[in-house]
Formats: C-alpha cells, structure tokens, sequence
C-alpha cells in the first residue's frame, strides 16, 4: 500500500512546507523591525492589485515558466540542471543575434526564429555537460554550475568586445529595430476591449509559456518519448533492460531542458529590455529550481508556482520601493522555499505519514 | 615581467588562495565523509558578514573571527539537518543555503548599517595585521632569496599561513588518526561504519561542523583581512572555484593546495592585466575568469585523469530493509 | 577469549541468546510477530525460512541495527538493551552480513579495526591488530593477508575477513545471515570447518538460511520461520528435510515441477566463443559456446557471480560483448548499434531479468505502465504520436486475469504488489509476447512458493509450445527440476553439461566449484 493518499503528496505536502517558508519570512520581516501584515498587503496590493502590478507578476512568471519546466524535465530524467542561468544568458545571445542581424518582416516571424535560436543556443550550453555526463560520467550538477560561470565569461566577452555598438561605454548590444518588437498585453487585450497598463512589459511571451507548459505536460506524461525519460528517470538499470539508451535520454532531456531555459531570452531580452544586456537573466534560471521544486516537477505545478513566485518578485520590488525592506528578502524567500520543499521534504513528509497510517490503523 | 613583478604577482597568489584553500578543506572534510557541499559559496559569504559586522561594531577582529564562524557554522548545521537527519537532497540544500545567505546578509546588513547592504569600512583593529616574519626587514637586501622571504613570504596575515598549515594537518587527520580513519570509511561505506558500532549521524555532523569552520574562516579572511569589510556577494563564485579546485584535486589535501594555487594564480594575473599578451597572442580577461571552471570540466570530463569521488558521497544513508 | 572463560560459561544452564516476544514492523508490513528462541552457548542453532519470511529482521534487532517494537533479549542469562550495533558489540554479539559491510578501498587491516581502534591514533592501533589477526589466523585456520585491499581479494576472503573482525571484537555469539549465497561449495565446507572449530570454542553460532542441506549439516537445533513468525523450533537430529520444508511452507511441497518430456526442434540460439568485460575491464565470461534449441528449456547452474548474469545481459542486450551470437540462424550484434535490448526484443527475444526491482519492472510506475515496458514503441500502443492508454489498460486487465495478478488493479503502481505478483506482471509480459527466445534469472527470488509454482508451470508451457528457453538460477532445485539440460558455470566458463535425470546435486556441485568432470 502507499503510505500515504496521493492527494496529501501532490498538494498537502508542498502546502505545508510553503506555510513553513511563509512563517519563517515573516520572521524575518519582524526580526528587520518591519510589520509582516502590512508587507503583505504591500505585495499584494502591487502585485496583484492593477494591471500594472499584474502586468510585472506575469512578466515574471513567463520567465520562471520557461526555467521552471527546464529544471523539471531533466528532474524527470533524474537530472539536476543547475545550468539554467547559463543556458538562458546563451539563449539571450541567440535571440539578439536573431534580432539584430536578420531583417524580419513581421513579429510573428521574428518571434519564431528568435525562438528556434535562443532555443538552439540554450540546448546547446546543455549539450556539453549533458554529453559528459552520459559519455563520461561527469557530475552534471559541478558541470552545469560551471558552464554557469562560463556563459557569464562568454556573454561578457562578446558584449564588450564583439557586439557592442561603436562609441558605446555600455556593455550591451544596440537596440532591436521596432519590426521585432513583441506586443504587450496592453496592445493584445486593447483591440478586444480590455485595458491593460501600457508600462508593464508581460508580453506575447507568456502565451509562449502556457503553450510550453502543454506541450511538457503532453511530452511527459502522454508520448512514448515522455515515458522513456520517465522510465530513466526512476531506473537507470531499468531502463537498459528495456532497450532505453541512457545516453540518448540523457541528451534529449538536457537539450530539451537547455533549450526551454534558453527561450526564456524572448520574454526578457526580446520582450521586454529589446536589446542583450550584461545579466539580462537576472537568476531567473536559478529561481527555476525552486519553482521546479515547488511545482513537483508537473507542468501544472511549474505553472502555478512560476504565478507565485512572479508575485513574490514583483512584490519584493514593491517592497524595497516603498518600505526599508530589501529586494533580497526574495532571495530569502526563495532559500526558503527550495529548503523546505526540496531539502526538507522528509521533515514534512515522515510525520505526515506516521499520520496517515494511524489513520488507516485506526480505521481498520 | 621583471622579478619584482613576478613577486608581487605571487604575493597576490598567495592572498587569493587563501579563502580558496580553507573552502576547499572545508569541502574536502564534508566530501570525503559522504556529504556533498555546494553551499560553500553561502557559508563563506555568511561568515564574511557576520565578521565584518562584528569587528566593525566592536572594533575587535578576533571577535569578528568568533562571530564569522559562528554564521558558517549555523549554516553548516542547517546543512546537516537536511541532509543527515532528514535525508534530504543534498545538492538541494545547498543550493538553498547559497541564496539564503546571498538574501539575509544584505537583508541584516541593510537592517543594521543602512549602506545599501554593505558594512562600515573596517579600521584599526578590526581587521586582520600583516604579520612579519621574524628576520624579514634583515633579509630584505639578500639578492633573490631576499624579496622572495620578506615580500613573498612575509607580511600576510595570520589566517594566510593558519591556511597552509591547515594543509598538513588535514592530512594528518585524514591518514594518521582514528577519525580520519572513521571518516573516510562513513564516506564509502557507512554501513560499515555503522555494523562496526559507530554513529554515521555523528560522523558526518562531525565533517559538516568541521566544514562550517573552516568555511567561516575563509569569510572571516575575505572580509576582514583580504578587504575591509563586507559589501553585497563579496565571496563572487569563490567558493565554486573552492568546488571546482576539490575536484581538481581529487578529494587530497596536498593536491587540494596546488589546486587553489593554481586558480588563485590565475585570479591574480587576471587582476593584474586586463587582457593578457603572450608573444602576440592576446587573452582576453574573461578567459582568465573562466579558466577554473574550464579546467575543472576537463579534469571531470576524465581526459586528464578520472575524478573519482568518495563511494557514498551524495547519498543519504539509510539502513538497508 | 581463553579455554576457562568458554568453559565456565558452558557450565551453567543460562542460554546464550534468549529472545521473548519480539515483534516489529515496516509502516505496513508486520516483518516479526511475537518470535521467542533460546539459544545454548557452544551450538548452532540454524533460522531457516522462504525469502521474506522476517530471518533478517529478526537477525539485525539482534545485532541493534534495527530497533524491535516490542520484545525482550537476554544474552547468557541477563536481560539486554541492544538500541544499536555498539550495544550489540559490548554484549558480545557479532554479525556477518549477507551483503559484506566492508570498505573496499580499505585493507583488511583498516577493515577489521574501524570502530574498535585502541586511542585517537591509527599506528598502534594498526600493530596490535596485526598481532592479534596472526593469533586468529593459527586459532581457527583463518588466514588473509592484513594488508591486501578489500577491492582485491575475493568474495570468500571477504567473509572471512567479516568473521575476523567479530572475533577481533571478541564475539561469543556469531550471526551469520545467508553465508553460502556467494560462495562455491567447496568454500561454503571450509566455512563449515571454520564454524566448526568456532563452536567447540565454545562459541554460539546463528545461523540464517534458506537451504536445507546446510541446516541438516551443521546446526544442533534449528527454527522455521514463516511470514515473520517462528513456527516451530526442533533438535535438527529429530527431524528431516521434509519435514523442515514443509513447515517451512505451511504445506506439502511440490519438489518436482509436472513435466512431459522435451521434444526439441531446430536450434534457435547459438553462442560462439562469447567474452564479456565489465565496466572495469574484468572478463566475466570467458569464452563460451553454446546451444538451445526450440523446445527445450537449458538450464544454468552456477553460484552467484560467476559469469551467468553478465551471460544473460549480453543476451537480452543490457550490456556489450565480443563474439558470435545467432537466433534461428540470423547473426545477432554484441555492441554498438543493434545490440540494444530493443533489437532484441525485435529479434523475438523475451528476457524475465535476475531482480525484477531494479530491472524488470519500474517500481514507481503503474501496472499498466509497466505491461508496456520494453514493448512501448509497439504500434499497438500508440495512437498518433501520443502513447495509447485505453489500449495498455485493456492489455494489462487481460494479462492480469491470465496470470492470477492480485489485486487485479492496472492503476496500482508496481512497488505495492507483493513479489509474487510484481514477478507474475513481469513473466506475462515477456510470455505472452511469444517469443522465439526466453532468457530467464531467478525466475523465483523473493517469490512465495504458490506463485514460484504458477510461474514455473508458465515457463514449462511456453517450452512446450516450441519455444527456445534459457533459465539461470543459483538455486539448484530449480536447474534440476526445471532443466531439460543442464550446463554449470564457473569463473566466466561452462565447466561441463549434464542431463538432469543422470547427475545429482553432488556433481553439480563439484562443477560449480570449478571441479571439472573428468578430474571428478
């Protein structure tokens, strides 16, 4: 029997280590001399409260959309990408290089072809620590981290030495031309009678997401491809009695992870900044973790988590705007959130267990 | 390059090493006993704003010193909870021990020094002395031997050579002593150690303690000898390099030192020349930033020489059913 | 331990081991009900129940490794707190592991130490341990080189070395759980020996086991466990293997599988001259010929670890090897592309592997996930470019009611049926496939015996309708009772093939040990 009913494992238990995360930040926010009640408000009321703050929560969101399904496909394949930064810095190059050295007709066309190349480039960042890790056995989480700190080198290099405009001091590229310009929700929701704030830069993007959010639930969960990763994924050995190649899975997963993390570059470099600056990703592809973590690897759950963590973003901003509390209560917020539900998952997971099988005692 | 440049080239090797090498002791202590750490980078950055907040309000390093251990250590020991007592992921938990120390510290820096999540600058005695080899000023004139003693060798601060000498003595511990013994069999196989009567939990709280000591004296260093106190990510990927320079080395202390050397070579070069010219051919600083990492790839990629980590190293131990 | 000490403590009537209500459970599953034993110092008393019957359960709260809910322990007379392995230690109470719980990259020496060093500092503690282990090695013949690595000697060295460090810790009572599973016969009658001179030593020795014959050869009192109670405790002079086997099973057993004689056709599977290395570099299987034709059921005798389950890899394509391989006469790759287990299925080979757990099954999918598994990229299961779950879950309903699976529920993930009924998914998959071929291992590990029953009687029928079929087992019964012929294999080698009805177990034997049959 299992020891527990699944619903208590897919939605009791990431609820209570997210209540623990909460209780611990407001202890924090106390304990900076702040009042956690109001703070809240604070985040919700500019978070959630206009379109504008709505408009910020769901830019966001569409990036940890992206980062979060990255980290949760490769968690399939019981593999840890840590490499999501990296990959998304190189998807950033390969949407500035699609942007500015192809003259595009129409947005939808750019939006495509950036896509194909952030894509290529982020698949590609994975490629390497993917194939060591299935050739040579490298721990792919020391490779990733790695590759993180080279693709801030490479981006680095080419931004102050190859693509920057001539005359600039800022180590970024020029500006995108207007033809690739992505609409905003403001400019799609106004023709059919919604008014969205013109100032927020959640974009076409996110519809990009939701649709990558179907297509990882479908590749998951209902293709044979989806079945062999998962299969992998629990059983190394298993996998090779059924005639399941380690090493192919293990590519696939990472270029299809690398290359979900590297779309991440439409929303943020495309969308919203519409040129290739130095730390465009702004650890994105870390908060991806926990969003993987917290989602429980489902694209549902990657969904919704990726909603709550742009809130918290958005929010946090909201915060350090008005109050004297920091942006990086986030990244506390966030620690928290990855200890409780990655690391501390049997702290919250054995008492609920002994619970239930009391329960079912008592019962029977 | 004349000779004096190369001394001070190696002068600053030797500074950037230093937090290098205490990290990767650190690490080495954890790893070899069975506990991945990648939370070295949070544990470092912990301790080099505890120090520096400390030393800067009481004006005394040592107790800075105190103070930056402690942080390290309450970490190491979160670490520990997660992954020995509750079996948790390991590499899981020291993700999140990094971005929780890269938010409270700027968070309590903000709090208490309102400098945009920077301490006070570090004055007097709160921060660590250069200390003077006995003979430095009368050797100083020697041709050769001279510079290399009293340049080289003279004149860092006692954390610098605690260091080195912490190079020996891991050893030591690792290959002459009971625990050393006990630690590297928890390492690849606590059921041994286990059906032999010996608590792994222990053990492996025990590496992890170690761990956050060291950890904390290579932030106190960063912070409080190194610079003059703490501004926001201070430690800049240094305890990944830490990482990357115990695989470098295989999970062996002697080898552990010439790896951080190495690197920290590479970041003194890289923070002398901006881009740098061999006979014509030019390297661009990011290179040199990379490098590591690079290298540290290589070596797992098992090209030049396999890494092989500790057995049980990763995996939480669990009585077999 | 000096000869007045062993024999003041024979003197007296105080068992050595006294257990009184042990009970214990894993969430669920209740491992040991209410189990009471005595023990007389200087014997040895056998535990001999199925596999998963609770005999290590019961061994391991002995030791302190796990903890019982309820129960008393009294060791020579006195009531006994064993909360973990170091209260075992000091009550004088050894175990050796049916997994060895050595560090590999250790020597013995460091081995046999760990946990018992004298001071903080190895060097003394090294030199009196190399002192005492020659002392051991005269007192009961057991000699190993202190120095050599765990990772370089073999598997029997390594028991050995397990019993030195009891006796280094100065054990009176000696666990030893499944000793003979690695060993060769000829090694498992030295242990004998060494047991031997243990107890009249004055030693007490456990021993737990699943085998008979070993029971009937050493022990002086014996127990029967069944699903984690004791059924009864006997003098093993006052009793038979029958009888043991039977309350061993809670009924008659079957010892012999129903079977008409085989009637076998074309050859299906050659073998030429195959080699396999393992990952390190180590040649497994050294050079083997050999042939199954259809109809017939060939059947691998060996003890564990000598080859027959890299054999079985390289046939069903989970690992690479070198040499000649044909099915019906079609060669068949050994590496690279084509040798994977999905050309092998193709090819019409069906492969039931040695653990099911790691292997045959995904534990944490459902049933009717796992009904697919090797056979998903049939286009029976797809519909478009998705996978086709209707078609799985009727499939997996019907192979379910074939095969007796119970509970009868495809959403049911594998790792809650019990090992019977996850083994029974595992053979109607790669049975009803109709294979040219069937590779099987361990068919009946970890299996209760009405399913070991059930499972043979399939395997039997799949022969009888012409199929080729390759058995591997490490338990003897099994070969002779399943076998049409039998081929035994030593160190990488067939040392010799046999007709089950002109050889016994004794022959067997000596070829397992590496006795070739003409020396015989």
């Amino acid at each position: 029997m299992d020891r527990m009913p699944k619903w208590a494992d897919v939605v009791l238990i990431p609820l209570i280590s997210l209540i623990l995360a909460a209780i611990l930040s407001a202890l924090v926010i106390l304990g900076i001399g702040e009042d956690p009640v109001a703070a809240v408000k604070m985040m919700v009321s500019g978070a959630l409260g206009s379109t504008y703050g709505w408009g910020y929560t769901l830019y966001y969101a569409t990036n940890f959309m992206f980062t979060g399904l990255a980290v949760a496909v490769a968690f399939h394949a019981r593999l840890f990408n840590i490499g999501g930064e990296g990959q998304a810095m190189l998807g950033g190059l390969g949407v500035a290089i699609a942007c500015l050295y192809v003259p595009w007709p129409h947005w939808t066309l750019a939006l495509g072809g950036a896509a194909v190349l952030a894509a290529l480039f982020g698949a590609a960042w994975a490629a390497i620590p993917a194939w060591l890790q299935a050739k040579r056995g490298s721990h792919i989480v020391i490779t990733t981290i790695m590759f993180n700190f080279i693709a801030s080198a490479v981006l680095n290099y080419v931004l102050v030495n190859v693509m920057r405009p001539q005359g600039s001091m800022d180590p970024a590229t020029a500006r995108f031309s207007e033809t690739v310009h992505l609409p905003t929700l403001h400019e799609l929701l106004a023709p059919i009678g919604i008014s969205f704030s013109k100032a927020a830069p959640a974009n076409v993007s996110l519809l990009v997401a939701v649709a990558a959010c179907v297509l990882v639930w479908l590749l998951i969960w209902r293709t044979r491809l989806g079945y062999e990763i998962r299969a992998y994924g629990h059983s190394e050995t298993g996998a090779l009695y059924a005639g399941i190649s380690p090493v192919r899975i293990t590519m696939i997963a990472m270029l299809i992870s690398g290359g979900l993390a590297g779309c991440m570059a439409i929303n943020n470099v495309m969308g919203e900044a519409e040129r290739l600056v130095l730390n465009a990703t702004e650890g994105a592809g870390f908060i991806g973790i926990a969003v993987a973590l917290m989602g429980r690897s489902h694209p549902f759950g990657v969904f919704l988590s990726a909603i709550l963590f742009g809130f918290l973003y958005q929010g946090g901003a909201e915060l350090a705007l008005w109050t004297s509390i920091p942006r990086e209560l986030i990244v506390v917020i966030q620690a928290l959130v990855i200890l409780f539900t990655g690391a501390l998952d049997n702290m919250v997971r054995m008492p609920l267990e002994k619970l239930f099988l009391s329960l079912r005692k008592g019962r029977a | 390059m004349d000779f004096l440049t190369l001394i001070q080239i190696f002068d600053s090797t030797i500074r950037l090493s230093t937090p290098l090498l205490l990290a990767c002791l650190a690490g080495l202590f954890s790893e070899r006993a069975g506990v991945y750490d990648i939370g070295l980078e949070g544990k470092m950055l912990m301790a080099a704003f505890f120090s520096a907040a400390v030393a800067a309000v009481t004006g005394s390093v040592w107790l800075g010193l105190l103070a930056g251990i402690a942080a390290s250590m309450v970490l190491a020991g979160l670490h520990g909870v997660a992954a020995i007592t509750f079996r948790g992921n390991q590499l899981i938990s020291g993700v999140a021990i990094n971005f929780l120390a890269a938010g409270l510290t700027v968070l309590i820096a903000q709090d208490w020094f309102q400098q945009g999540g920077r301490t006070p600058s570090l004055m007097g005695g709160g921060r660590f002395t250069p200390l003077s080899l006995p003979l430095a000023e009368t050797l100083a004139p020697v041709p050769v031997i001279g510079p290399i003693y009293a340049e080289l060798l003279s004149g860092h601060s006692i954390l610098v050579y605690l260091a080195f000498l912490a190079v020996p003595a891991s050893w030591w511990v690792l290959n002459r002593t009971r625990f050393g013994l006990r630690l590297r069999a928890v390492g690849e196989n606590p059921a041994a150690v286990d059906t032999a009567g010996v608590s792994v939990v222990g053990l492996r709280f025990a590496a992890v303690a170690i761990c956050g000591l060291l950890c904390g004296i290579a932030g106190a260093y960063l912070a409080t000898a190194l610079q003059a106190g703490f501004v926001k990510d201070m430690t800049a990927g240094r305890g990944f390099i830490a990482l990357a320079a115990l695989i470098f080395a295989k999970w062996r202390p002697w080898h552990a030192m010439w790896a951080c050397l190495l690197f920290g070579f590479l970041q003194a070069v890289a923070l002398r020349y901006q881009n740098l010219d061999i006979g014509g051919l030019v390297i661009p600083v990011q290179v040199m930033d990379a490098l590591p990492y690079i290298l540290t790839v290589v070596i797992l990629a098992g090209f030049v020489g396999k890494a092989i980590p500790p057995r049980a190293g990763g995996e939480p131990y669990v009585k077999e059913r | 331990m000096t000869d007045d000490q062993a024999g003041g403590r024979q003197a007296p009537a105080a068992p050595a081991i006294e257990l009184r209500g042990i009970s214990k459970a894993f969430g669920p599953v209740q491992a040991n009900k209410d189990i009471s034993i005595r023990v007389m110092p200087g014997t040895i008393h056998g535990i001999i129940g199925e596999n998963g019957a609770g005999k290590s359960t019961l061994m391991s709260i002995l030791y302190g490794f796990y903890k019982a809910d309820e129960g008393e322990i009294f060791i020579n007379g006195r009531k006994t707190e064993i909360p973990d392995s170091q209260a075992a230690i000091a009550a004088g109470i050894g175990m050796v592991f049916q997994h060895f719980k050595l560090v590999e990259n250790f020597t013995v020496l460091e081995n046999i130490i760990l946990g018992a060093e004298d001071g903080g500092l190895l060097r003394p503690s090294l030199s009196k341990a190399r002192k005492v282990l020659s002392e051991l090695a005269v007192e009961y013949e057991l000699n190993v080189d202190p120095e050599s690595r765990i990772d370089q000697i073999g598997v029997g060295m390594q028991q050995r070395v397990e019993i030195l460090k009891a006796l280094y810790r100065q054990a009176d009572i000696l666990i030893l759980d499944e000793p003979t599973g690695v060993l060769t016969p000829a090694e498992a009658d030295q242990l004998f020996r060494i047991l031997d001179r243990l107890r009249a030593e004055g030693k007490t020795i456990l021993l737990i086991t699943h085998k008979l014959r070993e029971i009937m050869e050493i022990t002086d009192t014996v127990s029967v466990m069944r699903r984690g109670e004791m059924t009864a405790t006997v003098k093993t002079a006052d009793t038979s293997p029958e009888e043991l086997a039977e309350l061993m099973v809670g009924r008659k057993v079957l010892l012999r599988v129903d079977k008409v004689p085989a009637r076998p056709g074309q050859t299906v599977l050659e073998v030429d001259n195959l080699r396999v290395r393992d990952p390190k570099g180590v040649e497994r299987v050294k050079g083997i010929d050999l042939t199954v034709r259809g109809g017939e059921i060939l059947g691998i005798a060996g003890v564990a670890g000598n080859g027959q389950s890299e054999l079985l890899e390289v046939l069903g394509g989970m690992r690479p090897g070198h040499g000649q391989i044909r099915l019906n006469g079609t060669p068949l790759a050994l590496e690279g592309p084509g040798s994977d287990g999905r050309a092998r299925r193709a090819a019409g080979i069906a492969h039931v592997p040695e653990d099911r757990q790691r292997e045959g099954l995904i534990m944490e999918f459902h049933a009717w996930e796992n009904v697919a598994f090797g056979y998903h990229r049939d286009p029976a299961y797809q519909s478009g470019p998705l996978m086709n779950n209707a078609a799985l879950l009727r499939d997996t309903q019907a192979k379910m009611q074939k095969f007796d699976v119970r509970p009868p529920d495809p959403s049911l993930a594998a790792k809650n049926f019990s090992g019977g009924n996850q083994q029974k998914i595992v053979v109607a998959r790669e049975i009803e496939r109709n294979p040219n071929l069937l590779l099987v291992g361990q068919p009946t590990r970890g299996v209760d015996i009405g399913a070991i029953e059930f499972i043979h009687k399939q395997i039997v029928a799949l022969r009888d309708q012409g199929a080729a079929i390759l058995l591997v087992s490490v338990e003897l019964d099994e070969i002779l009772s399943l076998s049409d012929r039998i081929a035994v294999m030593f160190d990488g080698r067939i040392m010799g093939e046999r007709l089950p009805g002109e050889t016994d177990e004794r022959e067997l034997g000596l070829l397992m040990a590496g006795v070739s049959g003409e020396a015989a």
